[in-house]
């Protein structure tokens, strides 16, 4: 698709119009997000739909973090997150590495499993996780949305690391068992080594996915201590909806490690979103 | 794995083995599954089963003592439910203008995105940005920028005459709809873009080439080279997603809870309503049951086309 | 060093048997090349001795002891790769010594083998080097290099020249030939390529569809295919192969040429190198359709009304012309001939 024959400027200038349309549509809800957060509690109704604050503040961020509870919220979406995305990682690396080494008996079986869980509406099954997870005593902690997470994250994260170990020729593996490995040690010093971009990349998907989940951990979990950030915000908003610097420093809050995530896994969103990598 | 098994038959006798050797081998996959397959199983594919079985049974945690199997009672109060009906149209509205917005702005990014230009590196990831932020933010960013109080939105639409006057769209339950559906938009089209973007780069050059030399136009390569190339897998990328915005509620229960007047709400936001707010889990699930069957009898249309699709 | 059995193995993948009564033995400090066109079952087989691939029925003794069911790294046995598979992550000094590594030698005992091995194959300055940053032949060497450190008991390679330009296939053929004499190894050598299989070989094993074929030296092929299958693999250009029926005092061609020989052949073979050009009249009638000119020899392609097309490579640069006719005259001492069935028959003059 290079430029096979040579543009008029006109197209050109068009061209470049239209990519910072888009830039600008892409930005513009973040930069008024920050631009609220920004601004002095007492100018946010003078200054309007002015698009630069008159002047800048960090109170709003200051009263977030040492005021309220969301430093809470955000370490438990961390846990959360973190736990997510560690375990996921782990068990879709097994399951990834079975699919794409073996050729086994009930193969197809497995996987059109995995695609199951990945069509129907996981709104159908809030209602009965709520009632197990209370029969285990486990509302309000942090264990059952990890194991939640866990489970609605494995297929993707399995295809998306399948793919990664495809693109690992199998010869290595064979190579290193030559040389003497057991299967165990050629993973750890051969298909490790070279799948960790791929790990990484899987933690990162999965990652944001389990930061933005709200409605599982709003059925789940009901105590302040316990709450996710999203949880939180959601609360906080029905609460206070008139702090408006102050929900908004919260919302870029939340975006910081999502961004962080963003900026890692960029090379690998094609891969991603072709392995069904459908946040939420 | 396969150590060397006590050898009781005698070298070199000829022998079918069905030893240690082929055990391990036909057992070891099974051993790297089977976390995800017990998980899949014992999180997700049990409570669907439940799930399934609380449609045809009354379970209200506001009311315990009524407790039962009640048949299809469920989905004949669901018949009567004019929530339901209305849920069920705005479910087509809210997927059909999402997908279609999505796509098209998506199809253009893609377009752009696919030809060199300066700063392509950093305009690609400034435009996919969007997909990356949590989905209760988007929800709550827009509300908040069509929040007359606080956001330009409504002035802006004011001053080109869109809006009569800076209201609150999202409080009339005429164009209540179309706030969520922008929100949909701006995380959506990251998403299309990225996959055509894929998709485009996957048409070799070389048949550019050719075409330019036989003579084409641009307008001629787009329409018959790009467009057949990318058709089938355009129309399968557009319903899987569809089906996927069907079930996705996180916007519409942030920016609307399904309000004004029920003007916003799609079945899978009710089915969160009714079984979080109501705690009425038997009618949560007959929704779920009655929404399950809409999509499959889409899947079964979807399966259907892409046969006749993918014929090369 | 070591000498290795294979005992009526076999090779199944669910009810699809691709390897049948394979009984072979190879001496110690052989080099045996497994021959055969895609999909003989030679790769497999060669995995199978290397312990990649599970053995479904027989036995492989290596010295004598059982190693059926032994797994890769209990073998001893070094493999060279068609894609060399070279650690993508580890420098090249790290990848020639990784089978010490994992054996948990120290470093310092590590450097001398890999250095020296470096040596011979003239890869000292690219030790610090990844994979990738070396050209084709230096990973073909590096690939060599590794097995060469583990000074095994027998070395395998799985088509390891067939990713290499022509004449880079032809140093490294040289490379190999030199490393066996050097080592004097025991090594099996899987090709497609037949003129690597007659220079490299001393024996060579001729697989075709799941059976072997043939076994034997180079020369004892060319000379004396047991089949038609390896008369026509075996040799370049491809031995000509026409159809024959019985007449009164042996056999006779299509078009009614007389040739001696036993009356339940069905084809003769005949090699185009053994072919002579004579004028019209004597031998075989034929038209001269198109000639190749290689310099040293030409190949003079012929057609011979009523049989078919016939190929004959000339000494030098015969004067003759497209549309000519000629005489084709076979020496009678190198004729073969088949039966029904595709199997050689003793031929009279032998």
């Amino acid at each position: 698709m290079a430029a096979l024959r040579r543009t008029p400027p006109l197209a050109v200038v068009g061209t470049y119009l239209a990519i910072l349309a888009y830039v600008a549509f892409a930005l513009f809800p973040l930069y008024w997000l920050l631009k609220i957060a920004l601004t002095p509690e007492r100018l946010i109704y003078s200054d309007g739909t002015a698009l630069w604050p008159s002047a800048l503040t960090l109170e709003n961020f200051r009263a977030v973090l040492f005021a309220t509870d969301f430093l809470a919220y955000f370490r438990n979406s961390v846990i959360v997150s973190l736990g997510t995305a560690a375990a996921t990682a782990l068990i879709a690396a097994a399951a990834g590495y079975a699919f794409s080494r073996f050729a086994f008996r009930g193969k197809r079986l497995v996987i059109a499993l995995m695609l199951v869980t990945q069509m129907f509406p996981l709104l159908m099954i809030i209602a009965p996780i709520y009632k197990i997870v209370a029969a285990l005593g486990l509302l309000n902690s942090l264990t059952s949305l990890i194991i939640v997470y866990t489970a609605f994250n494995i297929p993707f994260a399995t295809f998306l690391m399948q793919s990664f170990f495809d693109g690992i020729p199998k010869d290595l593996e064979e190579a290193a068992m030559m040389d003497g490995c057991t299967r165990l040690q050629a993973l750890r010093k051969v298909i490790l080594p070279l799948t960790l971009p791929g790990l990484g990349a899987t933690l990162g998907f999965v990652f944001t996915a389990a930061w933005s989940e709200l409605f599982f951990a709003l059925m789940l979990i009901r105590s302040d201590d316990t709450m996710t950030f999203p949880v939180g915000l959601l609360s906080f908003v029905s609460k206070f909806s008139v702090d408006w610097g102050q929900m908004m420093a919260a919302g870029v809050l939340a975006l910081v490690p999502s961004c962080l995530f963003f900026a890692f896994i960029q090379r690998y969103l094609v891969q991603g979103l072709t392995s069904g990598a459908v946040k939420g | 794995m396969t150590t060397l098994s006590g050898n009781d038959t005698a070298s070199g006798i000829p022998r079918t083995r069905f030893g240690r050797a082929y055990l391990a081998y036909a057992v070891e996959p099974w051993l790297y599954l089977s976390p995800a397959i017990l998980l899949l199983i014992f999180v997700m594919l049990i409570p669907l089963g439940i799930g399934i079985s609380y449609s045809v049974q009354s379970i209200n945690l506001l009311r315990p003592f009524e407790t039962g199997y009640v048949g299809l009672e469920n989905f004949e109060a669901l018949g009567e439910d004019a929530r339901f009906w209305t849920a069920l149209v705005n479910t087509f509205w809210w997927t059909f203008g999402s997908v279609t917005l999505q796509f098209f702005l998506g199809l253009g990014l893609a377009l752009l995105l696919s030809r060199p230009f300066h700063g392509k590196r950093i305009v690609q990831a400034l435009v996919f940005l969007p997909w990356a932020v949590p989905t209760f933010l988007i929800a709550l960013t827009f509300s908040w920028l069509l929040n007359p109080v606080i956001g330009p939105l409504p002035h802006w639409g004011a001053a080109v005459g869109l809006l009569e006057e800076p209201y609150n769209i999202l409080s009339d339950p005429g164009t209540a709809m179309w706030g969520p559906i922008l929100a949909n938009v701006w995380y959506g089209v990251p998403f299309f873009a990225i996959t055509l973007l894929a998709a485009l780069q996957s048409i070799p050059g070389e048949l550019y080439e050719a075409a330019e030399i036989d003579g084409a136009s641009a307008w001629q390569c787009f329409t018959k080279i790009t467009l057949p190339f990318l058709g089938p897998m355009i129309a399968i990328t557009i319903m899987l997603r569809a089906i996927w915005i069907a079930n996705f509620a996180d916007l519409i229960y942030v920016m609307t809870g399904g309000g004004p007047a029920n003007s916003t709400q799609i079945l899978s936001s009710y089915i969160f309503t009714t079984a979080f707010r109501r705690l009425d889990f038997g009618y949560a699930s007959a929704i779920a049951v009655a929404l399950l069957g809409v999509l499959l009898v889409y899947a079964v249309i979807l399966l259907f086309v892409r046969a006749r699709l993918v014929k090369f | 060093m070591a000498e290795m059995e294979l005992r009526d193995v076999r090779k199944s993948y669910g009810g699809t048997e691709v390897l049948r009564n394979i009984d072979l033995r190879i001496g110690d400090g052989e080099f045996v090349v497994l021959v055969g066109p895609s999909g003989c079952g030679k790769s497999t087989l060669l995995r199978m001795i290397a312990g990649l691939e599970s053995i479904t029925g027989g036995a492989l003794l290596i010295d004598g002891a059982e190693m059926t069911d032994v797994p890769p790294r209990a073998r001893d046995i070094a493999m060279v790769f068609q894609s060399y598979a070279l650690y993508p992550h580890m420098s090249v000094a790290r990848n020639m010594g990784f089978s010490m590594e994992i054996r948990r030698r120290p470093e310092t005992e590590r450097r001398g083998p890999v250095d020296a091995a470096a040596r011979t194959l003239g890869l000292g300055s690219f030790l610090d080097r990844l994979p990738r940053a070396l050209s084709g032949g230096q990973r073909q060497r590096v690939a060599m290099g590794r097995a060469i450190v583990r000074d095994p008991k027998a070395f395998l390679f799985d088509e390891p020249l067939s990713n290499l330009d022509a004449a880079l296939r032809a140093e490294m053929r040289l490379e190999i030939a030199r490393l066996h004499q050097r080592l004097g190894t025991t090594m099996v050598y899987v090709t497609h390529d037949q003129v690597e299989a007659m220079t490299l070989a001393d024996r060579i094993v001729v697989l075709n569809g799941g059976d072997i074929q043939q076994v034997g030296t180079p020369i004892e092929l060319y000379e004396r295919p047991a089949n038609r299958f390896v008369a026509t693999f075996i040799g370049s250009p491809t031995m000509n192969v026409l159809e024959v029926a019985p007449s009164r005092d042996g056999l006779r061609l299509a078009d009614g040429t007389p040739l001696p020989g036993p009356g339940t052949a069905r084809h003769i073979g005949i090699r185009p190198e053994h072919i002579a050009l004579a004028k019209p009249g004597e031998g075989i009638a034929a038209t001269v359709e198109v000639i190749e000119r290689l310099g040293s020899d030409s190949n003079v392609h012929c057609e011979i009304p009523g049989v078919g097309p016939i190929l004959a490579r000339i000494r030098g640069n015969p004067d003759i012309r497209p549309g000519a006719s000629v005489g084709l005259v076979p020496e009678k001492d190198h004729l073969h001939y088949f039966d029904a069935s595709g199997t050689a028959l003793p031929g009279m003059a032998m």
